[in-house]
């Protein structure tokens, strides 16, 4: 046994992709155990380790771990991303939910019909051009932000460098998932079933 | 100013309820501005008081709180029902997203269509009696404890509670072969908060019934 913490998922982003980059941020590696057809899940289910029966599960320190924000908060306490005090993790808390409701339409648009895709996508953009930094309205903190951003990647295209441990979570051939084609979607829904 | 919480939220359940909860078993006192009309709710935005534009919103300790699980989160740790440690935390947070899906599955009847309403309710049940009250269940018997984590009260007793009750208005025999949820149920609401909580008059919001529904729906236009 490693010791390192184990993701039971499918080979997609979904509900556990957070968890990676999350993971990949703190500089922690972990192995993937993937679930490749519905008897790899049915197998899981059967063994009892899916408290509600369902997927991402993560076996960490002697838990097996089930619901993205319990397995995602373990983490973030765990290697310290979670602010010094109760009012910095309300903080956190509120802009981590605000874009946990955007992942949530992100993860799934890709099933819904014709019609009804494009009406979600339309609803992604107008929820990600919205948010602002300050007091609900653009600021001249956002512009500046904005503004900032262009100049250090004139002086650097190569901005994320910043954050080295998310960009070699970027680079080919790490653990991050690509987009779904259409492939991975008949995949997922021959493994779950819908 | 340490002055009592103010909530903001509509008069229903919705989002708001379980926060209504926890601040009452925890014993503290609350006040609610209800949003009864559109305008109300543009008050709101315009006033930069929403940050993705949407209630709940709580105000509390000089903060402007939104999103649920993030004022659930502060209100727990603040009135020490989250558990002693990270461990327990993440019990505590398993469970409670588990009551979460379920709870939502049931707030979401009352958007839903007439035409899907049936069918949805046959899930739900379905749900509750072969997913989440057995794993439940489970790990009252799995401990034989009399609170779900670290033999004391944290907020996921109160969640299930709530969770309980919700259950039992849709269908009472739901709850008839899980002796443990209904012990607990029981305990639970003897405790003097929650008894209070669970009086006439107190700020625990009815269901809507279809004509409550069918004006909200005119007024807020969903």
């Amino acid at each position: 046994m490693s010791g390192k913490p184990l993701f039971h998922y499918d080979e997609v982003r979904g509900r556990m992709e957070s968890v990676r980059w999350l993971l990949a941020a703190a500089g922690v590696e972990y192995e993937e155990k993937f679930i490749q057809t519905n008897e790899d899940l049915e197998k899981l289910r059967s063994d009892g380790v899916l408290m509600f029966q369902q997927v991402p599960m993560v076996e960490v320190d002697g838990m097996k771990l089930v619901q993205t924000r319990a397995i995602l908060n373990y983490f973030s306490s765990k290697y310290n991303l979670y602010g010094k005090d109760m009012k910095e993790r309300a903080l956190i808390d509120m802009y981590s939910e605000g874009l946990a409701d955007l992942n949530d339409i992100f993860i799934i648009y890709p099933f819904f019909p014709p019609g009804v895709k494009e009406a979600k996508i339309s609803l992604m953009k107008e929820k990600a051009t919205n948010h602002y930094l300050v007091g609900n309205k653009l600021s001249k903190a956002d512009i500046h932000l904005v503004e900032m951003i262009y100049n250090m990647e004139e002086l650097d295209a190569n901005i994320i460098a910043n954050f080295p441990l998310l960009q070699k979570f970027l680079q080919p051939g790490s653990q991050r998932q690509p987009p779904l084609d259409e492939k991975a979607m008949e995949k997922i829904k021959m493994i779950f079933k819908f | 100013m340490a002055g009592k919480p103010v909530l903001h939220y509509f008069n229903a359940r919705g989002r708001m309820e379980c926060i209504r909860w926890l601040l009452a078993a925890a014993g503290v006192e609350f006040e609610e501005k209800l949003i009864e009309c559109p305008e109300d709710l543009e008050k709101l935005k315009k006033d930069g008081k929403l940050m993705f534009e949407q209630v709940p919103m709580v105000e509390i300790d000089g903060m402007i709180m939104v999103q649920t699980r993030a004022i659930l989160n502060y209100i727990a740790t603040k009135y020490d029902l989250y558990g002693k440690d990270m461990k327990e935390r993440a019990l505590i947070d398993m469970y409670t997203e588990g009551i979460a899906d379920l709870t939502e599955m049931i707030m979401q009847l009352v958007v839903c269509p007439p035409d899907q309403k049936e069918a949805k309710i046959a899930l739900i049940k379905d749900k509750t009696k072969n997913r989440y009250l057995p794993a439940f269940e489970k790990v009252l018997k799995s401990h034989g404890q009399d609170y779900l984590v670290g033999n004391r009260l944290t907020r996921v007793d109160i969640h299930l509670l709530e969770l309980l009750l919700y259950v039992e208005e849709i269908d009472s025999s739901l709850l008839a072969s899980f002796p443990l949820l209904k012990a607990l149920k029981s305990r639970l609401s003897s405790l003097p908060n929650v008894k209070k909580f669970l009086q006439p008059g107190s700020q625990r919001k009815p269901p809507l019934d279809a004509k409550q529904i069918e004006e909200a729906r005119k007024t807020f236009k969903f």
